[in-house]
């Protein structure tokens, strides 16, 4: 097994993890750590993805590394949003929970 | 082919920056001056968006932008064919009736103090047009995402701008499955790149085969592009976010957002990935929409707020966004063909667009007027504000798909395909849906034009503009089906597949 393999399954069970967590954690921090989780996993299939594609006498092609910063960027941007309305709710109720308010809300919880 | 810059190709640099140079302006010059600002940057955006519309449909040719010099698979290319062009007037001449609309709602001088919901609302309402336009005319994979996700962080403040509690839930909802969407997305766009070497949308048609990590791919940015569209069963987030927020806002994610994600689809299957949809999945897309029809039209019939069946009937109106995969897949060559069923979606999305937004202003004004919007106590709006109540009757006659509605037009257009490849269970979903769509907008209607019980007491004073706004508006949509004598052809411009046919 090479380091490129290696470090793809750990990726696919990163994001599997951070799948999980997503989808059956209902508190939103866990849920926008859950998504961190996930976003690592990507980033690192997409690391796999450069090493694999490298040219000769590269350490890897730098297309998919110019990718991961702005996805890393963006994914940082998504959760300051994130924990920024979290906290905002938490201000306004004491409580940081999508409460079942409505028919529309089961499904998340 | 290597692609070249066209004459007109800096105009889709304009396009996108001239919405950006306002938010940073307003940034510049403060929260005072943000109504000034947008409303030239909402001026000369459609004058941009129009002028590329014409230039497109005058010259039959698409417009392309190479960023840099540096061409393809290396660099970025910016590329308008029909469906953009489209698309992008569409969404200008929303935006800026919308615009119109907010400025009795979000007037920035009109405060003793600045305040921030109108320095937001504005800046926001920027950043979704340069979102949205740069969706219209990215060329590769990765730019997409990127133009996703600035959509996605203007929509979701838009839900709460006026900072109540359950908005911001359902703006916190809403950005949890945006999130989820966006993420899945990208790491298709991973496997694509590491599969093919590129992710632009021209080398990528002519490369793409089946293969087990394409189909991987091309499924999870299927499901992350139909969380962001709110395609049943993945609509949860949209009622409370879309009900819940201020009219103008409201207007703006039902009409515009939600086609930005759906375009992407339409990208993504259409054009890079022609040949991967087998039938099985086309009828699966077609029936997750006949699903939403259903499911929201029946859902919109049970509702007791006149926001909240706004909102459902967008659930169900996405749903015959994607009736078009079905209707468009050709069995004899296994892909999917830019033919009139493609028209006819995106003429949908467009029709659904205007009168959609008509619709949120109208029940905006209600709101205002009355205080709040439970229908069953509409009594006597309909004396009061006739022309708002016209144009809620008008959109919904675009929503039905009564002649000479663009909705007829897009609804004819899609029947017609189904009966023409023999796919008669989509032309009773047309049908029933039109009927349910007629059920819930007779109900509203009925009960807006019965006398009230006491005399009508408005808590405020409407102003004209706002109701010509949404008239304006409704009158749009409600024309659009005259398009058919006109510019219709211009959806089939430079169409990647009819391109790569030619070259075979």
């Amino acid at each position: 097994m090479n380091d490129a393999t290696l470090f793809g399954l750990c990726g696919a069970a990163l994001v599997g993890f951070g799948l999980y967590g997503l989808i059956t954690n209902p508190e939103p921090l866990r849920k926008i750590l859950a998504f961190n989780l996930l976003g690592s996993g990507v980033f690192l299939v997409f690391g796999v993805i450069s090493r694999r594609a490298a040219a000769a006498g590269l350490g890897g092609d730098p297309v998919p590394q110019a990718m991961v910063i702005t996805a890393i960027v963006v994914a940082f941007a998504a959760t300051a949003m994130a924990i920024a309305l979290v906290l905002r709710l938490f201000e306004a109720t004491g409580r940081a929970t999508l409460g079942s308010d409505g028919p529309a809300d089961k499904g998340n919880a | 082919m290597p692609d070249a810059t066209t004459a007109g190709g800096v105009l889709l640099v304009v396009a996108i920056v001239l919405p950006v140079t306002g938010i940073l302006l307003s940034f510049i010059l403060g929260g005072r001056q943000v109504e000034r600002i947008a409303l030239i940057v909402l001026s000369s955006g459609l004058a941009v968006a129009s002028v590329i519309f014409a230039d497109i449909w005058r010259t039959s040719h698409h417009l392309i932008y190479i960023v840099g010099d540096w061409p393809p698979p290396l660099g970025i290319t910016l590329r308008a064919d029909g469906l953009s062009a489209a698309m992008m007037v569409a969404i200008a001449i929303v935006i800026c009736v919308v615009g119109v609309f907010a400025h009795a709602d979000f007037d920035a001088r009109a405060q003793p103090v600045e305040t921030r919901a109108p320095f937001a609302f504005w800046v926001l309402l920027m950043g979704i047009w340069s979102g949205m336009n740069m969706i219209f005319i990215g060329g590769d994979l990765f730019t997409l995402y990127v133009a996703l996700e600035l959509l996605t962080f203007a929509a979701v403040p838009l839900v709460c701008v006026d900072g109540r509690l359950e908005t911001l839930q359902a703006a916190l909802r809403y950005l949890l499955f945006a999130l989820l969407g966006s993420i899945l997305y990208l790491v298709g766009t991973a496997l694509l790149y590491g599969s093919y070497g590129t992710l632009d949308i021209v080398l990528l048609s002519r490369q793409a085969h089946m293969a087990p990590a394409t189909l991987v791919a091309a499924v999870l940015m299927t499901i992350g592009l139909f969380a962001k569209t709110a395609l049943f069963p993945l609509h949860l987030w949209l009622p409370p976010a879309h009900a819940g927020a201020p009219a103008a806002a409201s207007a703006v994610l039902s009409a515009v957002v939600v086609k930005g994600s759906f375009f992407l689809a339409v990208r993504l299957w259409f054009d890079a990935l022609p040949g991967i949809l087998g039938p099985t999945g086309a009828q699966l897309f077609g029936a997750l929409g006949a699903a939403a029809i259903v499911f929201g039209s029946v859902v919109a019939l049970r509702q007791q707020r006149l926001k909240l069946l706004i909102a459902y009937s967008t659930v169900a109106q996405i749903g015959y966004l994607f009736l078009m995969f079905p209707l468009a897949f050709d069995t004899a060559t296994m892909q999917l063909q830019s033919n009139a069923a493609l028209t006819g979606g995106m003429l949908q999305a467009i029709s659904h667009a205007t009168a959609k937004a008509a619709m949120f202003m109208a029940a905006g004004l209600v709101y205002a007027a009355l205080g709040h919007d439970r229908i069953t106590e509409l009594g006597g709006i309909a004396r009061a504000l006739p022309v708002t109540i016209v144009a809620f009757a008008l959109g919904g006659v675009c929503l039905i798909g009564l002649p000479p509605s663009g909705g007829f037009l897009a609804k004819w257009l899609l029947l017609k395909a189904a009966v023409g490849t023999g796919q008669w269970w989509w032309a009773t979903v047309i049908v029933a849906g039109g009927l349910f769509t007629s059920g819930y907008m007779f109900i509203v209607l009925s009960h807006a034009l019965v006398p009230p019980r006491e005399p009508l007491k408005l808590s405020a004073v409407v102003p004209r503009y706002q109701e010509a706004a949404a008239l304006g508006l409704a009158l749009f949509s409600l024309l659009l089906g005259l398009l058919v004598l006109g510019p219709i052809d211009v959806f089939q411009v430079g169409r990647v597949g009819a391109m790569t046919a030619g070259v075979r």
